[in-house]
């Protein structure tokens, strides 16, 4: 491996050698801390390599890996959520009876694995990452194994995930056996070809339906609500944003090519369609704020979806707007469940947040922002990159898909605003002690909910960055 | 700049208000007063200082969002000023209305009113599709606090059909803003929001009247227009005063504001295909919104369905698009922002006293409080269309424009007029006169609420019997809108 090319992979072996700094700082001394503090500075390294690397993006590294800007984006996406998520562990764990250090290695590890991801070009490398990913999520997942839910909603994600990968390969073999090639680029070569090759469209049916799974999109989508109650809330936000990220990213790679065949457009609409009604609807019977969250982001990747008909860079721009709208405001969300859990469990239950506007306004209102930000209420990301996503819609006339996307953000908005209401109702006298906010998690929050709205009312600098590196992609 | 000036002092003023709340709970109000009245000053220093030979009295333009040729566009003209007029007026009567009546979180409440204040405010000046869709939504969420936080006993219900009423609408309009911009492009390759860019974009006539029916959806959900008005009775019931007062005077202005400014303008030949029905929906609207009021109980209720009445004729005078019936809606939104704004104060301090809306346990207010009666039997008697008062001008105006295009609808709206009178003298009659049978001991107008009730009486007044001025005032906006439209029913 030559030296350009090490430059190149910076991001990814600042990372893997972070892993092997944490792990052994932890077998000489255990403190809770100081992995915090390795951890927050493999990630910060391994952030601002990115921009080491993207001196010369983009650059192919064996046959495996793509270094491009479009890569290099996403990587900058999950590693500062992963550094996020960190944060908002730290003081999560403090006040959980649980050993404490190790969850930092496998964050490092499956933010590795996403980081993979999205530079795969070829199954042999999508397959590697998604395993360093899901192996080290089903720990995480399970990682509070005293809580009720936890390890029911660990076995469940390890069996689905399992099977998904089955299907993943199984795909990946077909597409194997039609093209001759493992490289995604294999599809696009084979697509000029015969009108619609039924052992291409086939596989990537079924690599969809492991993608898919992942998502948690409609008809995968059963684990999403139990795992992200089960999980502990930094952890939940986690899957939410860096490991869907990282699949959305991967899918508008490999799916480029193939998104001019009639059947796989079709596929993904009737996807989106269901995931956007079903993400919707379901939720507004629920009263767990995590299983809400839950199902909205069903909802979302169903938004999401509906910018992958339109197959340019608008759409590639739209998704990459979105994702980041999106995983900012998870962040935030998940970030508020997380500080306002005790050391029984997860705040999860509507109740617990009755009147919490009273008595921690500031918490109270960030909240408010990101469940706006949810709703798609202008002056935050969330309208920005609804906006965006019916821009991408209707440059392409997918005037029925859009269609579907009003009526039923209208549906999602009646459940953000029942949380809304709550937070805003007079407060319950037996309503749980409140414990003070720790310093790192009041910047944390108070800054991702200012970025919501600074980006929100002035998106120009966030827009030209997305625009710069997506033209570069096609 | 004076035009960004009036948006920020008002939001400037909301967060200072609920800074200073955890001072002086009496500070929040006397800054919220002092925003708008500087706002007020500014207000008139633009139409002093207004240029003669442009089509806008002031304008600014800044780059806002480059990639999307989104531009940060305000501008006023005589109608606009006259909304922001409305608005500022407003904004202080239900300040005033607020200061006994709100004593819970008054910072909170005061940030709210004045963001929403804000947002109504650059709804009536924006010139930018997307800045105006932006303010559009914007304005709903401090109003559905208002009501969430403030309300009366249903007002989450209330809170939340409001909120998806008008964002289903507003969704909708996004929708068919996206369109005109992509269609723009596709005609004429260049990507923008401009108001005055867009205007005469070509289209195919079936394209035309879907995008405009996105926007026309969501106007008719705020004026709000039968069958789309269920949402109004039970926001308008639940609010707090003040947000009665915000969304009967101002909010449901927004919507006549926008067909006025942006659906016939931009889609001449559309609404003239659809101004039929248009107009019979308007009529619809206006006997239904009376034969609903005649029948209620519930005295804000009543209030609340004379607006879809009254609304009606603004709808039918925008669709009837002649210079008389025109100038009709205008007044008419003026007027009914006057005089219902001043029922809704009037009814709030009731309710305030009694602790009731419900006019069957009434009977007899007026030996009991004679000044808050005879107030009301004002306010009534404008909003039944005495002449002499500013609604009278308005609906008339509308009735005499709407002759010339459509007799047989302009007859049925005219019954609407006679409707008016029997549930307004229905209204007087059961809660103010008739037998004292509760002994009543509640306190008259106090100096506070006699000042509000004398200003808006003053303005009726005049609005009636001079009303030269406010149509001078928006006359040129006016034809400068009918020359775009190019004389719809020509």
């Amino acid at each position: 491996m030559n030296a350009s090319n090490t430059l190149a992979l910076l991001p990814l072996l600042l990372l893997a050698s972070s892993c092997i700094v944490v792990m052994l700082a932890m077998a000489v001394k255990r403190s809770h801390a100081l992995t915090a503090a390795l951890t927050l500075i493999g990630l910060a390294g391994s952030f601002v390599s990115i921009f080491v690397a993207a001196q010369d993006a983009p650059r192919q590294v064996t046959s495996l890996l793509l270094i491009d800007s479009y890569a290099l984006f996403y990587m900058g996406l999950i590693i500062a959520s992963t550094a996020a998520v960190v944060v908002l562990s730290y003081s999560y764990l403090a006040r959980r009876p649980v050993q404490r250090e190790e969850i930092y290695l496998l964050l490092l590890l499956s933010t590795l694995g996403c980081v993979t991801l999205v530079a795969s070009v070829h199954f042999v490398s999508f397959l590697l990452g998604l395993e360093i990913l899901s192996v080290s999520l089903y720990a995480m997942v399970a990682y509070c194994k005293d809580a009720e839910q936890g390890v029911e909603a660990g076995i469940k994600y390890l069996i689905l995930a399992s099977a998904s990968v089955a299907f993943l390969l199984m795909g990946a073999a077909l597409i194997y056996a039609d093209t001759g090639s493992m490289a995604f680029s294999g599809i696009a070569r084979r697509a000029i070809g015969t009108a619609s090759p039924i052992l291409v469209l086939a596989g990537i049916a079924l690599t969809v339906t492991g993608i898919g799974f992942k998502l948690g999109v409609v008809p995968f989508h059963l684990w999403t609500p139990d795992v992200y109650q089960g999980a502990p809330a930094p952890v939940t936000a986690f899957v939410a944003t860096a490991s869907k990220t990282a699949m959305v990213a991967l899918l508008l790679r490999f799916l480029g090519p193939a998104l001019h065949y009639r059947a796989v457009l079709v596929l993904f609409s009737l996807i989106a369609i269901a995931s956007m009604c079903a993400g919707n609807f379901l939720a507004i019977r629920q009263n767990n704020v995590k299983r809400i969250l839950a199902y909205s982001s069903i909802a979302h990747f169903g938004y999401i979806l509906v910018a992958f008909q339109v197959g340019t860079t608008l759409a590639a721009e739209s998704v990459a707007f979105y994702l980041v709208a999106y995983t900012v405001t998870l962040l935030v969300a998940f970030g508020i469940v997380a500080v306002l859990s005790t050391t029984e469990g997860d705040a999860g239950d509507l109740e617990d947040y009755r009147g919490l506007f009273w008595r921690r306004p500031l918490l109270a209102g960030i909240f408010t922002v990101a469940l706006l930000s949810l709703a798609g209420i202008p002056a935050t990301m969330g309208f920005l990159g609804k906006f965006y996503i019916l821009a991408a819609g209707a440059a392409s006339s997918a005037w029925l898909l859009m269609f579907f996307l009003v009526i039923t953000s209208v549906a999602g908005l009646f459940y953000y605003l029942r949380i809304v209401m709550t937070l805003y109702a007079s407060p319950t006298t037996d309503a749980i002690p409140t414990r003070r906010l720790s310093a790192a998690s009041a910047v944390l929050l108070s800054g991702l909910a200012a970025v919501l709205i600074w980006f929100g009312v002035y998106s120009a600098p966030l827009l030209n960055l997305i625009h710069a590196v997506m033209s570069t992609m096609s | 700049m004076t035009l960004v000036l009036i948006i920020v002092v008002l939001l400037a003023a909301g967060i200072l208000a609920a800074i200073a709340a955890r001072w002086n709970a009496q500070a929040p109000r006397w800054i919220s007063l002092a925003g708008i009245a500087i706002d007020i000053l500014l207000a008139v220093h633009l139409f002093a200082g207004r240029s003669q030979h442009s089509q806008w009295f002031a304008e600014v333009n800044y780059d806002w969002v480059p990639a999307f040729g989104i531009h940060f566009h305000l501008a006023a003209d005589g109608l606009s000023l006259l909304m922001l007029m409305l608005t500022f007026f407003l904004g202080i009567v239900s300040v005033l209305c607020s200061w006994t009546e709100i004593r819970e979180n008054v910072g909170f409440f005061h940030l709210n009113v004045m963001w929403v204040l804000a947002g109504i405010a650059s709804v009536f000046l924006a010139v930018d599709l997307f800045l105006f869709y932006f303010a559009w939504e914007l304005m709903l969420v401090p109003m559905y606090f208002l009501i969430a936080i403030w309300g009366h006993e249903r007002r989450v219900y209330a809170a939340t059909k409001f909120f998806l009423f008008t964002q289903c609408s507003g969704l909708l309009m996004l929708l068919s803003i996206l369109a005109l911009y992509f269609m723009h492009h596709r005609a004429t390759g260049i990507y923008t929001f401009e108001y005055s860019q867009l205007l005469g974009t070509p289209l195919s006539s079936l394209t035309e009247l879907c995008i405009m029916l996105g926007f026309f959806v969501a106007f008719a959900v705020k004026l709000p227009m039968v069958p789309f008005h269920t949402w109004l009775p039970d926001a308008h019931t639940e609010a707090p005063t003040a947000g009665s007062v915000i969304l009967a005077g101002l909010m449901l202005k927004t919507g006549g504001y926008g067909l006025l400014r942006f659906v016939v303008p931009l889609f001449p030949g559309a609404a003239h295909a659809f101004a039929p029905v248009a107009q019979s929906l308007a009529v619809i609207g206006i006997i239904y919104g009376a034969v609903m009021a005649f029948s209620q109980t519930d005295l804000k209720r009543i209030v609340a369905y004379t607006s879809v009445s009254h609304l009606g004729f603004v709808l039918f005078g925008i669709f009837s698009w002649n210079a008389l019936a025109l100038q009709g809606a205008v007044m008419t939104m003026i007027c009914h922002g006057l005089s219902t704004g001043a029922l809704f104060v009037l009814v709030g301090g009731l309710q305030e006293r009694l602790h009731t809306r419900d006019i069957g346990r009434m009977g007899g207010i007026w030996t009991a409080a004679p000044r808050l009666s005879a107030a009301t039997l004002f306010f009534s008697l404008a909003s039944l269309g005495l002449p002499g008062l500013g609604d009278f001008v308005g609906e008339f105006l509308v009735l005499i424009g709407s002759y010339q295009v459509n007799v047989t609808l302009t007859v049925i709206a005219s019954l609407g007029i006679l409707a008016s009178t029997f549930y307004a003298l229905r209204m007087m009659q059961k809660a103010f006169f008739g037998p004292e049978t509760h002994s009543f001991r509640i306190a008259d107008l106090n100096p506070r609420e006699g000042l509000m009730a004398g200003v808006m009486i003053a303005g009726l007044l005049w609005l009636g019997i001079f009303p030269r001025p406010v149509l001078k005032t928006f006359a040129p906006a006016m034809d400068t809108l009918q020359q775009y439209a190019g004389g719809l029913n020509r």
